[in-house]
C-alpha cells in the first residue's frame, strides 16, 4: 500500500500527468501506469546513483546499523580497507529501491557493490577480493589506497 | 541421473569435512521430499553446472523466517564449467540457473563458486554471518546481536 502511494505522489511531483490521460483504445490507465512510471524513474535514477560516487552500495540498513548480516560484512570488508566515506542506499527504506535494483542490475539479492559506476558483486564476491587481494587492486584503480597496505608496511 | 543424485547426498565424510565446523551446519541427508526448493537447487545446479563437487544448505533456520523455512540457501559448487570465467560471471551463471527459485521463494543465495583446481589448492567453505534481523529488525537483532556475542 505504501509503495502504491509512494509511487503516486512521484509521479505527480514529477508532473507525470500524462500517464493518466487516456489511451489509444480509450480506457484511462491509473495503477498500472503510476507503477510503470516509478519504476521506468528508478531505473533512470539508479543509473545516475552509481556514478555519482565511486564506491555505492545498495543494503540493508545503513553503515552505522546494518540490518542483515551479509551487508554487515560488505560494510566491515570496506571499513578494513579504509574506505568508509561511500555512498551507501538502504533497500529497506524503500521497497521501489529494493525491487528497482535488482532489475538495474541484473542480480537477485541485496548487498550490491558498485565501483566507478560498474557492478562488482555482492557479499561472496567482495569477500573473495578482499582474501585474494584484487580489492587492494580494484581500489587503488578507484584511486583509493587501501589501508591494509599502509598497515603491511608498518608491520616490516 | 541416480549417480548424479547420489553424488549430491554423499555424506560429509570425506576430506572436505576437516576444514569446517560440522556443528554449525545441517548433516547432509538424503533428499527430503518435503523440501522442495533445495531439491530443486540440487537438480538444478547438477543438470546445468555438472559439477565434481556440490553442497547446497539450507540457512533459514538461521535467519529471522518460520520455522521450516526455504528462503536463505548457500551453495557450494566446485565446476570445470567455471574454467576461464570471472568471479561475477559464475556467480551470474548460478544466479540464471536458479533464476526461478531466486525470484520467488528464495530471498538470499551464498555462494563460492570454484573450478575442481581452486578447490583442492583451498577446500574451504565460507561461513554465512550472523542474521541481524533484516526488515524484522527490533527484538530480534537485539536477540541474535547478543546471542552471537555469549
Amino acid at each position: 500500500m505504501n509503495s502504491l502511494i509512494g509511487s503516486t505522489v512521484r509521479c505527480l511531483r514529477s508532473g507525470a500527468a500524462s500517464f493518466l490521460s487516456r489511451r489509444a483504445d480509450g480506457r484511462v490507465c491509473t495503477v498500472s501506469a503510476r507503477l510503470l512510471c516509478s519504476a521506468s524513474d528508478i531505473q533512470k535514477d539508479l543509473g545516475e546513483m552509481v556514478k555519482k560516487d565511486k564506491v555505492v552500495v545498495f543494503m540493508k540498513g545503513t553503515k552505522a546499523q546494518p540490518m542483515c548480516g551479509f551487508s554487515n560484512a560488505v560494510v566491515q570488508i570496506l571499513r578494513m580497507h579504509g574506505v568508509d566515506d561511500y555512498a551507501s542506499y538502504n533497500v529497506l527504506d524503500d521497497q521501489d529501491l529494493r525491487q528497482g535494483v535488482k532489475v538495474f542490475s541484473n542480480w537477485p539479492t541485496i548487498p550490491q557493490v558498485y565501483f566507478n559506476g560498474e557492478f562488482v558483486g555482492g557479499c561472496d564476491i567482495l569477500l573473495q577480493m578482499h582474501q585474494n587481494g584484487d580489492l587492494v587492486e580494484e581500489l587503488k584503480k578507484l584511486g583509493i589506497r587501501s589501508a591494509l597496505l599502509d598497515a603491511e608496511k608498518e608491520s616490516k | 541421473m541416480l549417480t548424479s543424485i547420489l553424488r549430491c547426498v554423499r555424506p560429509v565424510s570425506t576430506s572436505i569435512a576437516i576444514n569446517r565446523s560440522l556443528a554449525h551446519f545441517k548433516p547432509l541427508m538424503d533428499p527430503d521430499p518435503s523440501r522442495p526448493v533445495e531439491k530443486a537447487i540440487r537438480t538444478k545446479l547438477t543438470n546445468t553446472l555438472k559439477p565434481d563437487h556440490l553442497e547446497v544448505f539450507n540457512e533459514s533456520h538461521m535467519h529471522a523466517v518460520p520455522p521450516g523455512s526455504e528462503s536463505h540457501f548457500r551453495v557450494l559448487v566446485i565446476s570445470s564449467q567455471f574454467e576461464g570465467l570471472s568471479l561475477i560471471q559464475r556467480h551470474r551463471l548460478v544466479n540464471e540457473t536458479l533464476k526461478e527459485e531466486l525470484s520467488s521463494c528464495v530471498h538470499a543465495l551464498a555462494i563460492q563458486a570454484k573450478t575442481p583446481d581452486q578447490w583442492r589448492s583451498n577446500p574451504t567453505l565460507n561461513k554465512s554471518p550472523p542474521c541481524m534481523g533484516g526488515s524484522r529488525g527490533g527484538p530480534t537483532v537485539e536477540e541474535k546481536l547478543n546471542a552471537g556475542q555469549k
